[in-house]
């Protein structure tokens, strides 16, 4: 019972930065239809510069956070600018191999950035643990899915509400008719990169909070976010919200029972599972639960 | 027979001229590339003698990328399907080959059969586990296949490592296949006809056999009617469907062949490894790979060819370069970046690069030079 409620908190901690990935990946999705195979290499870059602000220049956990977001939301709209814009009208899977290129580039950068030393982002919560119906729950697992969740919230807002947000979801309909309104389309493309690399920065903060270092081998984290976005469909807000919490709780609730009941899947099986959940949906639903199903014409 | 003969005779000296559509379809259709390929065969034949033992290491490993990365051309150039799966065929190939042709130590299985068995097998395994993955890759289209092979390299690098009776366990690894054929050993010390050759360039010349067989069949495969089903699923998948080209069986098939080729280039590499862990299947394999298409070109052999050289040679390029660049030779070395680091970077941004400014590779530069010395001096 006890194992459950922290292994739940964790899942549930660990969902809302599935979260937060999924949004990432889906924004960028719906503006561009390109997935962004960088998003794991911002996330490291967006923990490095939270920890960057946070111990090296001493800033409060919650400024240096923001800041480290308005850093990479820049970045995200120079890389945009450089490598993604040149590609419009191309195939999409030459745009998303250009950001697997990227990543190969950005993940050099931010582990020569990080270096040898340990860099911590400096939280507030470190292992601190609230006592939750009987069971130990860590706060930083509570901390993580309530911020990302206001997170995701106040960009559905903006995307809802306002009238830039109407534009952007206007240009992810139809670019073509978003442009004969008189949206610039470019500017969406580059504001849509800009708010995931802001994503991507909160939930890298996030994940290196609770006590862990900022490490280049947080990608395969961020990989994991990809499962979410196939569960959840590629283009739906809704479905990365969900889906990211289904992963985290299978995902968390397997690291805690399956070296007690199916020891023969092997050592950090969890790892996998992600993966496993997105074949298995592909075969039941190729476009996820909340995904639009193409319409194609010859 | 005697027709085509006597029409390519008429048209000697007339390169672009072809009066049969057997002519304009044959391998190489030219005089001159008749001529530039004997040319090459001729250089990688004389080349062991004259490189240093690393180099001939090193260029046997460019066949071997070669051969892997024709084969993701045939399914992600022809074909139009994207993998990020191809390292864990690579995998799967190498470890078949290990099983069989390998010596049995320490709780890992192995054979010891001949490399007339394990090496055809090595290929038809993989091709076997694409053929059952196939229909599921089938129902998903673009981006979707490439996140569902990218599952494809965890789920497969966790499997490796777990399965330790084949794989020796993560961490640990085992001994690769030996190349044995017919009692003949391929990678040890030979002397024919009073030529003395080490290990390395017995090697060398086996793979480059296996490398031209394998790249005369995908030539050939992609001139034929399944090499045109790919181009039309490729082009307009539900217009090809309509036209009658079944997309399951076009794509299962694009993707055992491709499995074949990574197969086999697996179970090549581990040789030339030595020792194959686990960890080798990963996901920057496979990106290796997908940087031999892209750079070289999509949709063409030869510039899978020339990708393949490029991505393998590259490191060597940037390490020669460090004496003049403010970069360490170590890791954690002074300068903006070390070799390795810098290696990595420059790769990335060749990707980018090609992407952008030449999207046919180093195939499409070529074009462009050879164009221009066509029409020279006037430019179109």
């Amino acid at each position: 019972m006890e194992d459950l409620i922290t292994s739940l908190a964790r899942g549930l901690g660990l969902g809302g930065v599935y979260a937060l990935l999924g949004i990432s990946f889906v924004i960028i999705y719906r503006a561009t239809g390109v997935i962004n195979f960088a998003t794991p290499a911002l996330m490291i870059l967006g923990a490095f510069f939270t920890g960057a602000f946070g111990t090296q220049a001493g800033l409060p956990f919650y400024v240096a956070v923001v800041l480290a977001m308005i850093v990479m939301a820049l970045i995200g709209l120079v890389l945009e600018r450089v490598a993604l814009r040149p590609m419009v009208g191309r195939p999409a899977f030459s745009a998303a191999t250009v950001t697997v290129g990227l990543f190969i580039i950005l993940l050099i950068v931010a582990g020569r950035l990080i270096g040898s030393e340990l860099l911590t982002v400096n939280d507030p919560w470190g292992l601190n643990t609230l006592s939750v119906l009987g069971g130990t729950v860590f706060v930083v697992d509570l901390a993580r899915l309530v911020i990302a969740l206001v997170a995701i919230g106040i960009v559905g807002l903006f995307l809802v509400r306002s009238r830039t947000g109407l534009a952007m979801r206007a240009t992810a309909l139809d670019q073509e008719t978003a442009l004969a309104q008189g949206i610039n389309v470019g500017r969406m493309f580059g504001l849509s990169w800009g708010i995931s690399a802001a994503m991507a920065a909160l939930a890298g903060a996030l994940l290196t909070a609770g006590g862990s270092g900022v490490e280049t081998t947080i990608a395969l984290v961020a990989l994991k976010a990809l499962p979410v976005i196939i569960l959840g469909g590629l283009d739906s807000f809704k479905g990365s919200v969900i889906a990211g919490l289904i992963i985290g709780l299978a995902e968390s609730l397997t690291r805690t029972y399956q070296p007690l009941y199916a020891p023969w899947l092997g050592a950090n099986f969890d790892i996998i599972v992600p993966y496993i959940i997105m074949i298995i949906v592909l075969m039941v639903r190729p476009y996820g639960l909340y995904g639009t199903k193409e319409v194609v014409r010859v | 027979m005697s027709a085509t003969t006597e029409s390519r005779r008429t048209v000697r000296g007339r390169a672009q001229l072809f009066t049969t559509y057997a002519a304009e379809m044959a391998i190489f259709n030219t005089g001159v590339k008749r001529f530039w390929i004997a040319i090459g065969v001729l250089a990688v034949l004389v080349l062991p003698f004259f490189l240093a033992r690393d180099m001939v290491a090193l260029v046997t490993t460019v066949f071997i990328f070669a051969i892997g990365g024709i084969g993701l051309n045939l399914l992600t150039g022809y074909a139009g399907q994207v993998s990020l799966g191809h390292a864990f065929f690579l995998g799967i190939g190498a470890y078949t080959a290990a099983v069989l042709g390998g010596e049995a130590s320490r709780g890992v299985i192995g054979l010891g059969l001949d490399m007339a068995i394990w090496l055809p097998l090595a290929g038809l395994v993989p091709a076997l586990i694409a053929f059952v993955i196939a229909p599921l890759a089938a129902r998903v289209r673009g981006l979707y296949l490439a996140i569902l092979t990218l599952g494809l390299v965890f789920i497969g690098e966790h499997i490796f490592k777990e399965a330790k009776p084949i794989t020796g366990g993560a961490g640990v690894g085992r001994d690769p296949a030996e190349p044995v054929l017919f009692g003949f050993d391929l990678f040890s010390n030979h002397e024919f006809f009073g030529v003395r050759m080490d290990r390395f360039q017995v090697y060398y010349f086996a793979v480059f056999v296996i490398f031209v067989v394998m790249a005369l069949a995908a030539r050939n495969i992609a001139r034929s009617r399944f090499g045109r089903s790919f181009a039309a699923v490729r082009d307009r998948d539900i217009a090809a469907e309509v036209m009658g080209v079944s997309l399951l069986r076009t794509k299962s098939l694009a993707f055992s062949i491709s499995a074949f080729y990574a197969g086999i280039a697996g179970a090549l590499l581990s040789i030339i490894i030595g020792r194959i862990s686990p960890e080798t299947w990963n996901f920057f394999l496979s990106i290796d790979f997908l940087a031999v298409i892209f750079i070289g070109g999509l949709a063409t052999i030869t510039g899978s060819i020339f990708g393949a050289l490029f991505v393998v040679m590259l490191p060597k390029i940037v390490n020669s370069l460090t004496a003049y660049l403010p970069i360490g030779s170590g890791v954690g070395e002074g300068g903006i970046f070390n070799v390795f680091e810098l290696q990595s970077i420059i790769f990335g941004v060749l990707i980018v690069l090609f992407l952008i400014l030449e999207p046919r590779g180093l195939y499409g530069l070529w074009l462009r030079l050879r164009n221009y010395f066509k029409t020279w001096p006037f430019s179109y």
